[in-house]
């Protein structure tokens, strides 16, 4: 094993892996880690498939440099989940269509997530700034947006 | 692949920096020349310094350091006025990677918040101790920025407008900012910034002349927008053509001069 030692922690539980020579978080993440969720799209910060939050802020993992994040706080779309089975957010998506191919899904929640976090009664247009960096083919966005103002509802009602 | 070198304080990563070697900031651009094999030096040089970090208010300066953030910037409540500019980068995760120091570097079409920066008359500060003016630092575009400053601007001085095809989060079809100096109800000291309309953020002298000692309304500002466009050749490229450019500049600069829509 080569390359630079990061330790972190990833969706609340110590992870850590060997980072290239100038690699992204991406990359530690993906092929260091076994964290899939996290999408390699652009590769230039564009798209948003591999948005992911470091200390609760959403981060574009391709042009996050690997060792900035050592010894914080990662989370990934992999740890979203309630258990087994789907969080709110993820269900929402599948309630309201928001996924197609799906690639773009994981950094969409990622994006929603930190939104929902900050303001958990959003606006629509605050959901459309939010996912404003990420980019989905399929959906046309709609069922997205619809999605994520439904997951915030519900998350007041349980309240 | 490039070597990581990080280093505690600003003097050591200048002495580190040199012929093989570039400066990484937030990483928004310079990540992007290492993923795809582009970068062409051995050795990517960063600071973990604090003295680059922040954003400090005294009286009516205001000094951002460079690896204060996009997100910063426009979460700053005393810089409000600047908030547009700082939302005109990228989406939200772009914007809390993306540095003050960075967006000086960033290369057409990117670039808005210098855009801003060079309307406001900002001062470079880099680490050798040197200053220079904005304007001119932008000509070369070298040394370890470690803060902007500039004066606070009057209340309302100071306007950004950004033209993009993609919304929310889409790169600069042009933008503008202007500081709107006033005496005596008219416009005096007026300074006027560009930024798609040439390979670098410009001032835009000809429409700065014209709007002299006029007052802020549709006649008075109509000569600048006839010499908008005057001394400057606006490139094309896959977002607007040079022509393009050349005839909604015009517009463009009239809604942002008379806050037609702020857009």
């Amino acid at each position: 094993m080569s390359g630079t030692p990061v330790t972190f922690t990833l969706n609340g539980a110590a992870a850590g892996g060997f980072a290239d020579p100038g690699g992204n978080l991406l990359d530690l993440l993906r092929r260091g880690v076994g964290d899939r969720t996290p999408k390699y799209g652009c590769g230039q910060g564009s798209c948003g498939a591999c948005t992911v939050l470091v200390d609760g802020a959403p981060r574009l993992a391709c042009i996050t440099l690997a060792e900035s994040v050592a010894g914080r706080d990662v989370r990934t779309a992999a740890g979203l989940g309630d258990g087994a089975g789907l969080g709110a957010l993820q269900q929402a998506f599948v309630d309201h269509f928001a996924a197609q191919c799906g690639y773009c899904t994981p950094g969409m929640l990622m994006a929603a997530t930190a939104l929902l976090e900050r303001d958990p009664n959003p606006s629509r247009d605050a959901v459309v700034d939010a996912i404003g960096g990420n980019i989905c083919r399929c959906t046309g966005y709609e069922p997205i947006v619809e999605a994520i103002l439904a997951a915030a509802r519900g998350a007041r009602e349980a309240r | 692949m490039p070597r990581v070198e990080t280093y505690a304080t600003a003097a050591e990563a200048v002495r580190a920096l040199g012929p093989g070697a570039r400066f990484l900031g937030g990483g928004s651009l310079v990540m992007i020349d290492v993923n795809h094999g582009a970068l062409g030096v051995e050795r990517i040089v960063r600071t973990t310094d604090p003295a680059l970090r922040g954003i400090r208010v005294e009286s009516d300066r205001i000094t951002l350091g460079a690896h204060a953030t996009m997100a910063e910037v426009a979460g700053a409540r005393d810089l409000a006025f600047l908030a547009p500019a700082a939302l005109a980068v990228g989406g939200p995760a772009v914007r809390n990677a993306a540095t003050v120091g960075g967006n000086l570097f960033a290369p057409h079409p990117y670039g808005d918040f210098a855009v801003a920066l060079l309307a406001l008359g900002a001062t470079v500060h880099v680490a050798d101790g040197q200053e220079r003016p904005l304007d001119e630092f932008l000509d070369e575009r070298s040394g370890l920025v470690t803060s902007v400053s500039f004066r606070r601007p009057d209340g309302g001085a100071f306007r950004f407008r950004k033209v993009r095809r993609v919304r929310p989060a889409g790169a600069s079809v042009m933008c503008m900012a202007a500081l709107l100096n006033r005496s005596a109800g008219r416009l005096s000291n007026v300074c006027v910034a560009y930024g798609g309309m040439a390979a670098r953020p410009v001032r835009a002298r000809a429409a700065e002349t014209a709007l002299e000692g006029v007052p802020l309304d549709r006649g008075g500002v109509r000569p600048a927008l006839e010499r908008a466009v005057e001394g400057l050749d606006p490139p094309t490229d896959a977002l607007a053509s040079s022509w393009y450019r050349r005839e909604t500049a015009p517009v463009q600069l009239r809604r942002l001069l008379l806050g037609e829509d702020r857009g």
